[in-house]
This record gives structure tokens, sequence and C-alpha cells, in this order.
């Protein structure tokens, strides 16, 4: 009997525009999801290790029974978010396509 | 040419008619010592006047590395009803602002410039269109400049409703799951700057980055404009030097010398106690107070007024304005207005909602696409906190003076009804 190991871990996302509190995630994903008062569904943002599967196969349940598709199980790899983008471009960078 | 150290610097020889193109052209002389563009910008330290002050120079770089057919998106929408600063700008020297779009087209290789304004704002909607005119009859080179006019709503200046509007004519915020995102029209990729933003890049474009640091602190450089509302004689938009104390840009607009609290940033700021008036008007002073400049909007509350009520009048207008789309803030934020009414209400109602206001506002922070809800949350907690007294007069029974009084200080639009609402 192998061990599976997985490296990473995953954030459960909700779209907040297309979640109409259906309130399925919450039965699916019960470790996972939390309701507010008015049926929409809180999760936390801290990401959750591949390597827990019950929380990673509830967490795709979750996200195959949203009745609108609201829900996205998003791998993550560093745990930190990214906050600086300045990349500047060099000055001259050929648009010039290779041959095939 | 204008003194570095002079003010005003974007309202210079403004009069109550919009600078002509040749009597802007007069005014603003380029120095002509500018080499590019894109160092001087990121030498000023330039960050954006729309409330989120989001360096201007990561913006333009995030954009030069996209490909497409390339947008810059003027917003001079003017959501915050205490805010006038980009109506004012805009009718005085839209040619300014245009320059600056200009600018930052060239920098991120845009085709095409949207400047967007409400248009409930018809005389300022005139001027911009006379501006684009006056510029396409003397044929200047340059990207095409296209005037497009949202209907007002509060989360209509919102960037991605802006762009969600240009792209599909509906105002309403879209979702970002990963930030920064490149928000697009089409396929097009489109940047968004505030009105007053592009007006100091029209600025630095000219007369460089050291001119425009003369002005303002080290993180937070440059001039800046301030919407002066509430309990004053002569409500006012100013330009100020950013680091003046908030108390002598409250005295020149005939503000109460002692307010009860300031409203700094807009609807979705937060308040400044009275006794801290002294504090500068700059990001860097303002952060240990978990304040900021915002949008640029100072409403004066007086000592005679109450609070509570005020706050409760904003809350319930910024429920209202919700777009409707995500259900913490199309059911929380109504909510939180009843919270509101019943502690102004007092008694053993008030008590309870003031223990539920706290949750509720946990429980809705960062739950919207767009950032509406956290600003009321912002809102509500810093009323919480400013007004601790008062609140505990009002569950006691014995409401402030303020409150039997029907005089409000704070402009708040009427309510319209929910089906009236127009979002295209």
């Amino acid at each position: 009997m192998g061990v599976i190991r997985r490296a990473g871990m995953f954030i459960l996302q909700v779209n907040p525009i297309l979640c109409d509190g259906f309130g399925h995630c919450a039965e699916l994903a019960p470790e996972l999801v939390h309701l507010d008062e008015w049926g929409y569904p809180i999760i936390s943002h801290d990401p959750v290790p591949l390597a827990d599967i019950g929380s990673y196969e509830s967490a795709r349940y979750a996200e195959r029974g949203c009745p609108r598709q609201a829900l996205h199980v998003a791998k993550v790899n560093a745990p930190a978010p990214i906050t600086n983008v300045a990349m500047p471009l060099p000055s001259s960078v050929s648009r010039k396509r290779r041959p095939l | 040419m204008i003194e570095a150290r002079t003010l005003p610097r974007l309202f210079a020889g403004a009069t109550n008619r919009p600078l002509s193109l040749e009597a802007h052209e007069e005014m603003f002389r380029p120095a002509g010592n500018v080499a590019s563009l894109l160092d001087e910008l990121d030498a000023s330290g330039l960050v954006g006047r729309g409330g989120a002050a989001f360096p201007t120079t990561r913006k333009v770089q995030l954009l030069r590395n996209q490909r497409g057919h390339k947008y810059v998106v003027v917003n001079g929408m003017e959501g915050e009803p205490a805010a006038h600063k980009d109506n004012r700008l805009l009718s005085t020297n839209p040619h300014l602002v245009l320059d600056g779009a200009e600018m930052l087209a060239t920098m991120i290789g845009a085709s095409r410039i949207a400047i967007c304004v409400a248009r409930d704002n018809p005389t300022v909607v005139h001027h911009v269109e006379q501006a684009i005119h006056e510029r396409a009859r003397r044929n200047l080179r340059g990207p095409g400049i296209d005037l497009h006019t949202p209907p007002w709503r509060y989360v209509a200046g919102e960037e991605s409703a802006l762009v969600h509007w240009l792209d599909d004519n509906e105002s309403l915020p879209q979702y970002r799951p990963d930030r920064p995102h490149i928000l697009r029209i089409g396929r097009g990729p489109a940047m968004v700057d505030n009105a007053e933003t592009c007006a100091n890049v029209g600025l630095i474009g000219r007369y460089g980055a050291q001119w425009f640091r003369a002005l303002g602190t080290h993180d937070h450089p440059g001039s800046v404009v301030v919407s002066v509302t509430g309990a004053v004689t002569r409500p006012n938009v100013l330009e100020v030097n950013l680091g003046t104390p908030i108390s002598s840009l409250l005295a020149s607009a005939g503000a109460d010398p002692a307010p009860q609290a300031v409203l700094l940033g807009g609807y979705g700021g937060a308040w400044l106690r009275g006794d801290q008036i002294n504090t500068p008007y700059c990001n860097e002073a303002l952060a240990p107070l978990s304040l900021s400049v915002g949008a640029g909007v100072a409403a004066v509350l007086p000592r005679q007024a109450c609070g509570i009520i005020e706050a409760h009048r904003v809350v319930r207008w910024m429920a209202h304005e919700s777009a409707r789309q995500c259900g913490p803030c199309a059911f929380g934020l109504p909510a939180l207005a009843e919270d509101l009414l019943a502690v102004v209400r007092g008694g053993r109602d008030g008590v309870a909602a003031i223990a539920r206001l706290q949750d509720r506002c946990n429980v809705i922070e960062g739950r919207g696409a767009c950032r509406h809800p956290d600003g009321v949350v912002r809102f509500v907690r810093s009323s919480i906190d400013v007004f601790a007294a008062d609140i505990d007069n009002h569950l006691r029974g014995a409401p402030c003076a303020g409150a039997r009084s029907s005089q409000r200080y704070l402009t708040v639009p009427a309510l319209e009804h929910e089906e009236d609402l127009i979002w295209e």
C-alpha cells in the first residue's frame, strides 16, 4: 500500500457575483465552508495542504456540486500572496516572430 | 512655466470658464528638459489620486508588458457625493487631464483614450466635449480620444465597473480573484487612471520629477485636490500641498475651528477625531491613525451634530448604492444600516445592535467582488470608535442635542426606488 504524497496547497475560492447562496457547498465541504446569516459561504483565505485528502476531496465535491458553478479550487505553490509586480521590460524587445 | 513651489498647480490660470487650448498652452509651457517620460514618472513617485494610492509607475510597467490594442481610461466619474474634484478639474482645465492621458498612452503604447464622465453632470460633459473638439480641430497627432458617459452610481466609478461599462454597457464591478488583474475592453488591456492622476502626469511630463517633488512629502509627493464640505461657511475645492496640517486646510474653507470629527477619504473612509486635526494631510501621517487621503474629501462634523445619525444616513445610502451582485454586500449593508438605526433609537435593541454590528462587520469584510462593502465596514467601525461616548448616551436613552434637531451636515443624495436605479 503506497502513501500518496502531494506537495502544494489549495484554496477554495468563491465568485461572489455568481454565488446565489444555495448553500450546497456547506453541505458538501463542511470542514471548509461556513454559511453566514444570509446563507452565503464564508471560506478561509488560508491555503490548505493538498496532503489533507479529505478536505481536498470535499472541496472538489463542493466545486462540482455548486448549482451556480461559483466555486473554484485553486492550487497555490507558495502560501505568500503575490505582492510585487514591477517587472521592467527591456527597452529593446524584438517583437519579431522567430522562424518556425 | 509655473514655479515649482507655488500653488495652484493643477488649477493654474483657472477662471469661471475652462481654459481654451491656446490659453492652456500659454499657461503650461513645456520646460523642455524632460528626457524620458518613464524615468521621470518613476522618479516622481506619483501615486494614484482616486483613493487607493497605487503607484502610477507600477501600473504603467504592468500595462507596458501587455500586448494588444490598449486603452487608457480616464476616470472622471466622481462617485463620492461629497467630492467635486474631478468635476472641478475637468471644467477648469480639461486639456491638462487630456495631455496627461496622452502621455500615459504614449508610455504604455495605447491606441485609444476613453474619458468617462457621469452623464448626470451635463456641464462637465459639455466642457470635455468642447476640449476634445478643440484638439481635433488643431489636428494634434496621437491616440484618438472618446468621451463616454456612464450613468452616475457610487460603484460605477470603481475601475472594474467602469471597464465593464466600456466593454458591455453595464456599470457593475467584476470578479477579480488574482491581483493585480489586467482589466480588458474586449481583448485589449485597459489602464484606468483618475482624472487628477492624469493631470499630475501632464505636469510631470512637462516639468519633470524634481519639479513635481518640490511639494508634498517624500512618500506622497505633489499637491492634492481636496473637497471640503459639511459644516463650513465656504464649501470649496482646494488644491493643497501634501503635508499641510488639516486644521489649516479646514480654516481656509471657513470651518468650525473645533469640530467634533472630520470624515476623510469619502463615504468609504473614516473619521478623524476633532482633537487630531493638526495631523498633516498626507498618507504617511494618516496611516498610523488608519486613515488615508482617499478620494480627497474632508467633511466637517460640528460639535452640535449627532455623529451616529450622520453615520446611519451615509450607511443607508451606501447600502442602497450596492450593485446587489454579491450576497454579503446586498444583504449585509442594509443589515448594518438597520443596526445603526437601532443604535440611534437606543434602548435594549440598541445594546443588542451594537454587539451585532461588530460581528456583522467582521463577517462582511473582504467578501465582495469590489471594495464597496469593505469601505462601508471601515466607515462603520470608525463611527463606532469615534462616537463611542455619543453611542453610550443613545443606548442609555439620553440622546444628544443633535439627535433632536433636524439639521444634518453630510450631503447624502435622496434614495431612489430600487427599480429606478440605472446601471446601463
